[in-house]
């Protein structure tokens, strides 16, 4: 299956690299996620203090949105009709085993809503929207595994139906030190043909 | 343009366990809300809209299950089965499957729970569902916050749409838990008392839970009687605050505006909104300022969170399905817990159950993370005059 759309670019955050497009743009070896993605903001000079509330899932997601959005020189002055559509395997499940923890012992109990609005997979696709200022569509999946033919058809029928004119999407995943983030943007621009083999092959990339 | 419909239905909750004994609750306005003690999952009493346990095991066992299930997949597997067996749909690769749910078998997490904590993965629910029944297709797990309910409406229409398939089973369901009481407690979200949307003297949520299904259709033949069209949908970030809903209602304004333009309806005909009204300050007047923003203000409006509580990730659905058979009933239901109203601009709450001839409804919600869903529904054909 193909569309009318293109690829026109992707990151990857994995095994302690970023990048764009294919080429690595950081990479910092030998450090936890915590350590990784602090490096990485500081590398991509993000300069965005929320950045640092956020729960690991959101800095994931939201440095590999932004490497992308940024690349693109918004007009910020103007609406950007940028759809977000994103998916992974463990859900919120990092920050649900905090919010656990700090329940399990009646001795020991200090739940904080810090914590807890964190606890929900979507959370990232709003700090996405705030910085980007996307009054858009967003939804978050869950698949077992990288699923592209989910992600070419919902993107589809976003474009098709104008209710976008272009769609973030992608998978973020993230347990503990184990981190994948895989985005892509689809829009009429680029030269890579929007259908599930070459989501597939970037994603393996 | 390919239509798509809501068919038939269930509801398994603490007014029933089916629309039709729920709706009649809805329609003698009885509420499911009752104060619970339990100091295992909250240290003080709380108000809540609970399953009943036995009730639930009878259902379940009548299908003879081969395995151990949570408590959440008997809940959606009880309400699933009636859904597929009132359709009469044969299950294949054109048949979908929609899981719609905020934090699924989060009690998995527990060290107390019998069951291990990798049933915490939402996937794995997807998966018990889907198995069970043996559809074709690998589940669609949704979990939008406490829109899910109704953006699974609105995939499962585009799902139709695309001509992915021609036919989408939808479930959800979330299941009140030490978990999410602690959490929205922390945010001293929660009430004291029977929760009162849109009232002066609100003063927060109940959690309660519930699982709702549905057949979402492209099929006008053998449709429920009840059944509607969705003639419209849209979702939109407020893009302000992760936790607070935004002062001017934008994101819900526009799901609004958005799902109107693409059902080519006009403010002045819909007939009833089936609201999200939590109960909260902020929530309740950020939407009295969408609706206004929308030309929506006198239009009689519910909240169904009295009835049931806030069932998070299945509010969206049920509260569907409670609006079809409101449309089919011709029938406007009270929004419990309302008295006086609470919010700076007019709404028109309805304060006493009312028979009226109703064709069209607008159901909305909104969630953390600056979520909002609006989907405009239009009764299909049948209507039961009791007007």
């Amino acid at each position: 299956m193909s569309s009318n759309y293109n690829i026109t670019s992707f990151c990857h955050i994995k095994n302690h690299q970023v990048s764009l497009n294919g080429t690595v743009v950081f990479s910092e070896q030998h450090v936890g996620f915590s350590e990784f993605i602090k490096a990485a903001y500081k590398h991509q000079k993000t300069n965005y203090p929320k950045f640092f509330k956020m729960d690991h899932l959101s800095k994931l997601a939201f440095l590999a949105a932004d490497i992308l959005l940024k690349n693109l020189k918004l007009d910020s002055e103007k609406e950007n009709n940028i759809a977000l559509v994103f998916s992974n395997k463990a859900a919120s499940l990092d920050t649900d085993i905090s919010h656990q923890k700090a329940i399990q012992h009646k001795d020991n109990y200090f739940p904080s809503p810090a914590v807890f609005v964190y606890t929900l997979p979507n959370i990232c696709l709003g700090e996405i929207s705030i910085k980007y200022k996307l009054y858009t569509e967003n939804s978050f999946f869950i698949f077992e595994r990288f699923n592209a033919e989910h992600l070419f058809s919902y993107t589809n029928s976003l474009l098709e139906t104008n209710k976008a004119k272009s769609v973030l999407c992608g998978w973020v995943e993230l347990e503990g030190d184990n981190y994948e983030a895989f985005l892509y943007l689809v829009s009429k621009e680029g030269h890579l043909q929007h259908n599930t083999q070459q989501i597939t092959t970037l994603y393996n990339t | 343009m390919i239509k798509a419909y809501l068919s038939y239905n269930n509801i398994i909750s603490s007014l029933g366990f089916n629309s039709e004994s729920v709706v009649k609750n809805i329609h003698n306005e009885v509420s499911g809300l009752q104060l619970i003690k339990d100091n295992k999952a909250l240290p003080e009493p709380f108000y809540s809209a609970l399953i009943d346990s036995e009730a639930l095991e009878k259902a379940f066992l009548k299908l003879q299950p081969k395995t151990d299930y949570t408590r959440l997949e008997k809940m959606m597997i009880t309400s699933l089965n009636e859904v597929l067996q009132s359709s009469k749909i044969k299950l294949n690769d054109r048949v979908g499957l929609i899981v719609s749910t905020t934090k699924g078998n989060i009690d998995a997490l527990d060290k107390n729970n019998p069951f291990p904590k990798e049933r915490a993965y939402l996937s794995e629910l997807g998966k018990n569902i889907q198995e069970f029944f043996k559809f074709e297709n690998e589940a669609i797990v949704v979990s939008n916050a406490c829109v899910s309910g109704i953006l699974s409406v609105a995939i499962a229409k585009r799902y139709i749409q695309q001509n992915t398939y021609d036919h989408v089973f939808i479930v959800s369901g979330d299941v009140v838990t030490e978990f999410i009481l602690s959490g929205f407690n922390s945010f001293q979200a929660l009430s004291q008392e029977p929760c009162k949307p849109y009232d002066k003297n609100r003063t927060g949520i109940n959690i309660g839970e519930v699982a709702a299904s549905i057949l979402v259709t492209k099929s006008s033949e053998n449709l429920a009687k009840e059944a509607v069209e969705i003639l419209g949908e849209s979702s939109c970030n407020d893009a302000n605050h992760i936790s607070g809903p935004s002062r001017t209602g934008e994101g819900l304004y526009r799901s609004i505006k958005l799902a109107l333009d693409q059902a080519n309806l006009t403010a002045q005909e819909i007939d009833y909104i089936s609201a999200h009204g939590t109960a909260t300050m902020f929530n309740d007047e950020m939407e009295a300022i969408a609706f206004n923003r929308m030309q929506l203000q006198k239009v009689p409006l519910n909240s169904l969170k009295g009835y049931f509580g806030h069932t998070l990730g299945a509010s969206g659905l049920l509260e569907t399905i409670v609006g079809m058979h409101s449309l089919y009933n011709n029938t406007l239901y009270v929004s419990k817990g309302f008295d006086t109203i609470g919010v700076t601009k007019p709404i028109n709450v309805i304060t006493k159950t009312t028979s009226r001839e109703l064709k069209t409804f607008l159901k909305t919600a909104s969630g953390f993370g600056g979520c909002n869903t609006a989907i405009i529904l239009k009764k299909s054909n049948q209507t039961k005059n009791h007007v």
